[in-house]
């Protein structure tokens, strides 16, 4: 077999001044009482952290200056996000557009797109969502059918999307939409665009999450307008952009952090002195965790050596993933405890509730887990 | 890896090296007759010559001066050819003599996980204490351990003539069949010359990244067997590799895999550093735990073919079985970890997972 490694280069100098930088903000933010880390996650919205954390320079770092970022490695920026993950910062405004939307644009924008959006992305102002996702299109993406046709000097597009996280509440999305024949691959003919979400033809329903929050969204298009020059890369190269930012989107610190609050409040409940069975489980975890720490920092250096390395990535997504969602079911073997979302006074049944209640879509959200280890097996060659 | 390129590259090169000579030497034969008893005597000589048991010797002391980190991916490669010879117990109780300012010596050796008590008298020494399931421990010509007396902890270099009727009860061996004897070391003398200081307690540690090392190369040798095994065998008209439950069980044992080896890697990094038992810790209980799910996910891609004596992965599969519980099983280092991250309480966590 084409064995793995999962080598951790020591972190440039750079990133271990990121680290420290990024640690004294947090405890800044977290002392002052500006947010509650056991009540926070990756996805907690809150656009006044997202504001103060872009002002300090840690979103879009490894953007060029011309359009705000720092032109940072992105081990750089895995150390920021690393960070934040750990110290239970709620980024969930800025954090789709610093991961995804933003490179993007990067990338495949128009000139207009970068210079007007990514500057605002940096100073933590303006957000972003996915659009990928639709009622008869989840995991097989390459099926849907929200349609883009040109009109004028752009586009009119028709059609709904679903699942479409924070889309109340954000500025834009970049919406994937068919604008031409499938082929026989069924990858052809898809297009991405910058939706402004201010603009009319757009309607946004909330559908809330078993945990009754409301986080996700149906969002409709009926002829709305999009200028041409909010299309990402060329007409027809949609699918390709989508699936080769994969390696970025599940390989980060977001697949194995989601529910490190839980732990470190965990640990602190059984205090210095476990029992056995206590501390043998928190051995456990731990040692997962520690192999999940080194396997994304891993991937994330071959990914600033320019490299794609998917399924490595998919690992770490499938094992940090299972991961997330084993330490509630741990926690609640180790301490006397009955979640509520309501018990305000103590930590842990509060963390746990939280937790509880949004475990199911770890292994769901980003590609499920079935999906993953369709492309881990690809990987191995049985595919 | 931490190590600079010139290194690395001489690293390679002796791996490829290694990987050639096992490949071609470690045959199923050589496996089998090992199994029954014979002792491969041939095998050693031809790895002593290519300067394996020497590697994380200094150059100066004839060795190929590996570092600890680099020595360990080779000691992965042992694992994944299920060498059947105290090879890499020779490497690392090498390394760990000639570090402490121990005398070149020639052989066999191996690590002894118990810690022992030991006396002076004049010039020489007297031991006290037994050690159970030494690795070839009746086999090899040099012992390590770790012994305190009255100053301090030593390290101490046992010659197997000093131990003669010193083996205790009928011989053991390991589920892999590889000797594991227990050696009573009551009034064993050694003279003070095998007798060195020893900076910290490090022996049972550093067997049991050995064996995480191994384990880790062992399981990449099962899923080996497990991807062509499934290309292979054909069932309802189509190769197994073809089901998603198979493409799936082996999915998933290649993230328990993935896990071992970054686990693993983690130990190997933080030899010499403040955090080694940490490390130690975390490697051997995630790469037990991993040890575990892929034999049982390998053999069941196997079906019966692979509950035989004929195809090879039992060579694997049974090392993997011996080995998790070598140095310390998954429930003395979870239980170790858990003690040493609760002491520290929750937010001295990620500074210590972060630690460089
Ligand atoms: C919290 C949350 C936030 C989300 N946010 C967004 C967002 O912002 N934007 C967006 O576009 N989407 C978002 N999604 C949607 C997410 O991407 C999809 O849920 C996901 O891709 C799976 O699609 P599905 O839910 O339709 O499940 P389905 O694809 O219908 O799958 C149902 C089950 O069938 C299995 N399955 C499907 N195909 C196969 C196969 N080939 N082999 C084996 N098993 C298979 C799946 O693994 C799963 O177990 C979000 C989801 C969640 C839970």
């Amino acid at each position: 077999m084409q064995a793995f490694r999962f080598d951790a280069p020591p972190l440039p100098p750079e990133a271990s001044e990121a680290c420290e930088r990024v640690r004294a903000f947090l405890a800044t933010e977290c002392g002052g009482g500006r947010y509650v880390p056991h009540r926070c996650s990756w996805s907690t919205f809150d656009p006044e952290f997202s504001r103060r954390a872009g002002a300090a320079g840690f979103i879009g770092v490894t953007w060029p200056r011309e359009v705000g970022g720092q032109a940072q490695s992105s081990l750089v920026r895995f150390v920021i996000t690393r960070e934040m993950l750990a110290a239970g910062a709620p980024c969930g405004a800025h954090w789709i557009a610093d991961r995804q939307s933003g490179p993007q644009i990067l990338r495949h924008g128009s000139e207009r797109a970068r210079r007007e959006i990514l500057p605002r992305v940096c100073r933590g102002e303006c957000f972003f969502g996915i659009g990928m996702s639709e009622p008869d299109s989840g995991s097989d993406l390459a099926a849907v059918r929200t349609r883009a046709r040109r009109h004028g000097e752009g586009w009119l597009i028709d059609g709904s999307k679903i699942w479409t996280s924070q889309a109340h509440r954000v500025h834009y999305l970049i919406v994937l939409a068919r604008t031409g024949e499938a082929g026989e691959d069924r990858h052809g003919g898809l297009t991405q665009f910058i939706v402004d979400l201010s603009a009319s033809g757009v309607t946004v329903r909330p559908i809330h999450n078993l945990s009754g929050g409301h986080e996700f969204n149906e969002v409709f298009f009926r002829e709305y307008y999009v200028p041409d020059d909010m299309r990402l890369g060329d007409e027809g190269a949609g699918w390709a952009m989508v699936t080769g930012e994969l390696a970025f989107e599940r390989s980060g610190p977001d697949r194995f952090l989601s529910d490190y609050r839980l732990l470190v409040e965990l640990i602190d409940t059984i205090g210095p002195e476990p029992d056995a069975r206590q501390a043998a489980e928190i051995g456990r975890l731990v040692s997962h965790l520690a192999a999940l720490l080194r396997m994304s920092t891993s991937v994330a250096a071959l990914l600033d050596e320019g490299r794609s390395p998917n399924t490595e990535a998919a690992l770490v997504k499938d094992v940090g993933t299972a991961f997330e969602r084993e330490v509630p079911e741990i926690a609640r073997l180790l301490l006397p405890l009955q979640p509520s979302l309501d018990d305000h006074a103590q930590r842990l049944p509060e963390t746990l509730a939280h937790v509880v209640l949004h475990a199911p879509s770890f292994t769901i959200r980003g590609g499920t887990r079935e999906i993953l280890r369709g492309i881990i097996a690809r990987g191995l060659g049985l595919r | 890896m931490n190590t600079a390129t010139a290194d690395s590259e001489l690293t390679n090169l002796l791996l490829e090296q290694a990987d050639r000579l096992l490949r071609a030497e470690v045959t199923r034969e050589v496996l089998a007759r090992a199994d029954a008893g014979a002792c491969p005597t041939p095998l050693w000589e031809i790895c002593e010559q290519a300067g394996l048991p020497a590697a994380l010797l200094p150059e100066a002391a004839g060795g190929a001066g590996i570092a600890m980190a680099d020595g360990m991916r080779l000691v992965r490669q042992l694992g994944y050819h299920a060498v059947p010879l105290p090879l890499a117990e020779t490497m690392l109780a090498q390394a760990l003599w000639s570090a402490a300012g121990g005398a070149p010596v020639t052989g066999s050796m191996t690590l002894v996980a118990e810690s022992l008590a030991l006396r002076r008298r004049g010039v020489r020494y007297t031991l006290a204490g037994r050690a159970s399931r030494v690795p070839w421990g009746t086999a090899v010509q040099h012992l390590l351990l770790e012994a305190h007396d009255e100053d301090g902890l030593r390290l101490v270099l046992v010659p197997q003539s000093a131990l003669s009727g010193k083996a205790v009860g009928e011989p053991v061996r390991n589920l892999a069949f590889e000797p594991r004897d227990t050696i009573d070391f009551d009034a064993v003398e050694v003279d003070e010359a095998m007798v060195r200081q020893a900076p910290r307690q490090l022996l049972f540690a550093l067997g049991a990244l050995m064996r995480a090392q191994q384990m880790a190369g062992a399981m990449e040798r099962c899923l080996d067997f497990a991807v062509s095994y499934a290309m292979e065998r054909r069932q309802f008209g189509r190769p197994i590799a073809k089901f998603q439950a198979i493409q799936h069980m082996l999915a998933e044992a290649a993230g328990h895999y993935a896990a071992a080896v970054a686990a693993a890697d983690l130990g190997a990094d933080a030899w010499g550093g403040a955090q080694f038992e940490f490390a130690v810790a975390a490697a051997k209980s995630r790469v037990g735990e991993a040890a575990g799910k892929v034999a049982a996910i390998v053999h069941q891609v196997h079906g019966a073919m692979g509950f035989t004596q004929e195809h090879p992965l039992h060579f694997s599969t049974r090392r993997l079985w011996s080995w998790r519980d070598e140095f310390g099983g998954e429930g003395h280092w979870q239980t170790r970890l858990g003690h040493l991250v609760c002491a520290a309480g929750g937010s001295a966590l990620w500074p210590a997972l972060t630690a460089d």
